[in-house]
């Protein structure tokens, strides 16, 4: 390769080109070759600069933030969304609780009033009771005022025939009743 | 001969031109300067002309590549420092195409030259200056004085801050300049050693093992490398440009 360079060594001084400034010794501390590099590196380097700057930074930029828009915006509306679901399920829960509670006083109510009618209805029946009580009450005790006024007579009778038994002779009524009198008292 | 490890980055003449007394002939790294911005656009532009919402794998490299170099920029030089995306992105893409460029047989490192590299340098440095000097005035002399600093101590801070300023385009092209002139003079070498041993027969050609081995390790590396200073070339970019929009550090 080295004979490469040779051979255009050789080439260049045919056409005239001194070895000197073709650059022998260290190719990069040929000074000859710097007029030539840095015009040409500013002239690419300037067209990639002008490309870099108005066409793919531009769009590498805009293609990210469109990304980024776009993900800013999906979260955003699954935010809305969430937000929305939310409230459903707030204003669900509202219902629920509204409706067990009507529920539950519709359920008090009820039983109230059937209370309040077991209790009359007991009432009534308790008075209904308490004056047959009292009539069978009068009614036996009329019974009973009848059957000891009654027994006087039984007794009297009953000890008259007994003493005819006797004494084959009836007492007389004033004896008898004084004799059943201190008796029953 | 076969191995001789300059001669890759030797200037050819393809169309001399030669303008009053000046070389501006279009050799073949000028050559490679168009194939590099031809191939870099093209496929900056072809891979984002579906404009998919969802990316493809060519879109999504491009996309990548822009991030990247965004990231960079938004993290070193603030938002204020994306009015200088396009030419961060440029230089970025520009020398890592470059540099990859290099990677293929036969073809020319640019960034090789320490005249390109040196000139890239210059147009950060400037780019910086004459920002700074035009946004901040005579404030962007604060650089060289950073706050805090007690007086005297200013007295040797400020040469310090002057000489590594003055330093920053010489460092920022040499590093590239070097790293890629060394990396493939190696490759070269090495691989010149496979030839050699080669030729030597039998046990030579056994013995080219060793460095054929070397070779492809150093391949893999020199992508590494090609990579690597494309991104801390971009990165010290970022910083500079860091300085000409707060120069109070």
């Amino acid at each position: 390769m080295a004979g490469d360079a040779h051979s255009n060594a050789e080439l260049n001084a045919e056409v005239h080109i001194p070895e000197s400034e073709h650059g022998a010794g260290f190719p990069p501390f040929d000074a000859t070759t710097y007029s030539s590099q840095i015009l040409w590196l500013a002239i690419t380097f300037g067209a990639f600069y002008w490309i870099m700057k108005n066409v793919a930074v531009p769009r590498i930029s805009g293609i990210l933030e469109d990304r980024e828009d776009r993900i800013a915006g999906d979260l955003s509306e699954a935010n809305r969304l969430k937000e929305e679901t939310d409230e459903a399920i707030a204003a669900y829960e509202q219902a629920l609780a509204e409706a067990r509670n009507k529920a539950h006083a519709i359920a008090s109510e009820t039983r109230a009033k059937l209370k309040a009618d077991q209790e009359a209805r007991r009432e009534k029946a308790e008075a209904e009771l308490n004056e047959k009580l009292k009539a069978a009450e009068a009614q036996i005790a009329g019974v009973k005022t009848e059957a000891l006024s009654q027994i006087g007579d039984i007794a009297g009778e009953t000890t008259s025939v007994l003493v005819e038994q006797l004494i084959g002779k009836a007492p007389t009524k004033t004896d008898l009743n004084k004799a059943l009198k201190s008796a029953m008292n | 001969m076969a191995n001789d490890p300059i001669h890759q980055f030797h200037i050819q003449k393809l169309f001399p031109i030669e303008v009053g007394g000046m070389d501006f002939s279009f050799t073949n790294s000028s050559l490679f300067m168009v194939l590099t911005v031809a191939a870099a656009s093209a496929f900056l532009i072809l891979s984002t002309s579906g404009r998919g919402l969802v990316p493809n794998r060519v879109q999504s490299l491009s996309e990548m590549a822009y991030e990247f170099v965004a990231g960079m920029l938004r993290s070193s030089a603030g938002t204020e420092g994306m009015r200088f995306f396009p030419l961060v992105f440029s230089l970025f893409m520009f020398v890592l195409v470059a540099n990859l460029f290099g990677m293929f047989p036969y073809f020319f490192t640019v960034t090789s030259h320490i005249i390109v590299t040196f000139a890239l340098a210059m147009l950060v440095i400037l780019t910086v200056t004459i920002y700074g000097l035009v946004r901040h005035g005579l404030k962007f002399f604060h650089l060289f004085a950073p706050a805090g600093v007690p007086p005297v101590l200013l007295l040797i801070v400020a040469p310090i801050e002057v000489v590594s300023f003055l330093s920053r385009p010489v460092s920022l092209s040499v590093r590239l300049f070097a790293n890629m002139l060394a990396g493939h003079i190696t490759l070269k070498v090495f691989a010149g050693f496979v030839v050699s041993m080669g030729a030597a027969g039998i046990a030579g050609a056994a013995g080219a093992i060793l460095p054929l081995g070397m070779t492809v390790a150093l391949t893999a590396l020199e992508f590494l490398v090609a990579f690597l200073q494309a991104y801390v070339f971009t990165i010290l970019t970022c910083m500079y440009l860091n300085d000409a929009l707060h120069p109070s550090h």
